[in-house]
């Protein structure tokens, strides 16, 4: 009984703190933390590819990209309302990530890590390319009129608090729901024996099909998500340094747990926030960070505390 | 200017990309090959080399008051030992020390090469900056017509190079021909290869893998520093010159067939020559979004010919 009581009892909890603290807030962290949120969405689907199905990509940018332009252009062009264009904005993620799921999976390792580099950097070359409709590195502004969902203004502080908890904890959720379900079983057997996988009889490429298929939705989500809450579409967030993030956020939290994406990027996001202060060279921090995970805690923060102490973390 | 004299012109602006890049994409292609890890942070060592020889040129000239020539040469000399030594130290420190792990140093490598990259921009700062060539004689170069009066000899207006441009792919074919040697003749290069041929065996035959490895990585560093010298008097040096070199030089040593001298010089003569040709007449971001689809595609559909006969 334990074994569910705790996990259930830890997530709640963590939805309620996060929820108290859009009341308890001061105001400039109030407006970091929902950016946070979002990032974490983005950072818990790279996990859910990376750390339960144990592919490594370094091309994820891509899939926000997707996310945030299948919301943005639309909205931009055709003048589409903000509620279909997030789920068009899903479905972009979801679709992209099967395109260069199927391709990339033909390949594993070292060429599978380049071929999901390559194809990010042709998609962020793409968007510079297409610059009449996507303004390149300089970017668009959605409008504010445009940024309402179900008539509530989603660049009002507390409903884009609100609106970003909404979306983390329904991905938290959905995660979660994931990795204890046969399915992510299937997903961590995949990663910690292929072959022994293969032989038990589960179809390998198509568990890990889904699953770039689900991290590419959920990345997708959080840049649709990302684009109307901070009204801000542009070429930067598909660039190698987005890709690269989420892979930061998620060793530094620990790979295959599902509060390991949202204590990564909340750590990194401050980090770097605070040495921005100081200097304009803050990917530094980013760096020796990488370097000091693998060296010396490849499992992240969390990881190492299920090692530790709490085996039943999920 | 006509399409002849034009073709010949963005074939020698290619001819100086495809120098520099084969030198960088070797460096990269040799420590893949013995070391079987890919080296993200190349693109930085390339970077370090056009900075340390802007350091070192700039000192040389100004506070010693020598001519261009000999910063140029001292230039030449040290910095690709400054940056073969960085990397002989990065490879102790942190390569090491994860095992040579394919993922886990990839992942290492990707925070050097912001660490590089940031604290370049902390120490050098923003600006691009410049490294008077040793010696610039432009060189007008004449094209033959068929005329009203049969071949005839002219000198289209705009068709030259300099020789600062012909020194540096003669240096490239040079150093190439000695790094060839180094590999095939010398008892550092056989071991070397003795160890990209069986790691295991090498090392119960007493061949110091770990020595080899450092060696590698920073033979490896100091060719693209050595590209970086090279390229630097003619595009400035810039904190964030490396992207480009990491990019072109994945591209040249996947099609190339990763590890192989002769693949990667081969490659990097194709991609450097059909860059300068191709972004002369065609955009060069549609150029360079179809290079990346094209090794996207060569690692989905033929990654056994390109990894080598074992798959990374």
């Amino acid at each position: 009984m334990t074994g569910l009581m705790k996990p259930g009892a830890l997530h709640v909890g963590v939805a309620l703190l996060l929820l108290a603290a859009n009341f308890l807030l001061p105001e400039y962290h109030h407006g970091a933390m929902a950016r946070v949120l979002t990032l974490a969405v983005f950072a818990m689907g790279y996990n859910v590819m990376f750390g339960y199905a144990g592919l490594l990509s370094l091309g994820h940018a891509l899939f926000f990209a997707a996310g945030l332009y299948g919301m943005g252009l639309p909205m931009q062009h055709l003048g589409l309302a903000a509620e279909p264009a997030f789920l068009l904005g899903i479905f972009s993620g979801a679709l992209v990530a099967a395109v260069v799921g199927a391709l990339a999976l033909r390949t594993a390792g070292v060429a599978f890590m380049i071929v999901t580099l390559m194809f990010a950097q042709a998609g962020y070359l793409t968007i510079l390319y297409f610059l009449e409709y996507t303004r390149g590195d300089e970017g668009f502004v959605i409008a504010r009129e445009a940024r309402t969902v179900f008539g509530l203004d989603l660049a009002a502080p507390e409903v884009r608090y609100l609106a970003a908890w909404l979306l983390f904890t329904v991905a938290m959720f959905v995660v979660l729901a994931l990795v204890r379900s046969p399915a992510g079983r299937v997903l961590v057997a995949i990663r910690e024996n292929e072959e022994r996988a293969r032989m038990l009889g589960y179809d390998v490429a198509r568990y890990k099909l889904g699953a770039i298929v689900v991290s590419g939705a959920l990345c997708g989500a959080a840049g649709a998500a990302y684009g109307l809450l901070f009204g801000y579409v542009g070429a930067t967030f598909a660039s190698v340094q987005y890709s690269i993030l989420p892979l930061l956020w998620v060793l530094l939290g620990g790979a295959g747990t599902v509060l390991g994406p949202l204590l990564g990027a909340t750590f990194m996001f401050y980090l770097i926030d605070l040495s921005s202060g100081i200097t304009d060279a803050y990917m530094l921090i980013a760096g020796a960070a990488l370097v000091a995970l693998t060296l010396f805690a490849p499992a992240g923060l969390l990881g190492e505390l299920r090692r530790r102490a709490c085996p039943w973390l999920p | 200017m006509d399409f002849g004299p034009y073709l010949l012109l963005a074939s020698l602006e290619g001819a100086v990309l495809a120098a520099v890049l084969s030198l960088t994409a070797l460096g990269l292609s040799l420590v893949f090959g013995v070391m079987r890890v890919v080296n993200v942070a190349h693109g930085e060592f390339f970077m370090l080399g056009a900075v340390a020889s802007w350091f070192v040129a700039t000192f040389v000239d100004e506070t010693l008051g020598a001519p261009a020539w000999l910063g140029f040469a001292v230039a030449l000399a040290v910095a690709p030992l400054a940056v073969g030594a960085f990397a002989w130290a990065a490879d102790r420190l942190v390569l090491e020390r994860v095992g040579y792990d394919p993922e886990r140093t990839i992942v290492a490598t990707i925070g050097l090469l912001y660490i590089v990259q940031q604290a370049t921009l902390m120490g050098f700062g923003p600006d691009a900056r410049p490294v008077q060539p040793p010696f610039n004689h432009r060189l007008a170069l004449p094209w033959i017509e068929w005329g009203e009066e049969g071949l005839a000899l002219y000198w289209p207006w705009g068709l030259s190079t300099t020789s600062y441009k012909l020194f540096v792919i003669a240096a490239a074919v040079v150093l190439l021909i000695a790094v060839w040697l180094v590999l095939s003749r010398t008892r550092l290069g056989l071991v070397m290869r003795a160890t990209q041929f069986d790691r295991e065996t090498a090392q119960a035959f007493g061949i110091p893998v770990d020595r080899v490895f450092a060696m590698t990585f920073a033979i490896g560093a100091g060719l693209a520093a050595i590209a970086a010298v090279l390229i630097v008097p003619i595009q400035q040096a810039h904190y964030l010159m490396g992207g480009d070199p990491l990019l072109l030089s994945f591209i040249v040593v996947i099609i190339g067939g990763l590890g192989s001298l002769r693949g990667t010089v081969l490659a990097a003569l194709l991609i450097g020559m059909s860059d300068g040709i191709i972004s002369v007449f065609f955009s060069p971001t549609l150029a360079k979004i179809l290079a990346t689809l094209l090794v996207a595609m060569v690692l989905v559909f033929r990654p056994q010919g390109l990894f080598g006969a074992r798959p990374a």
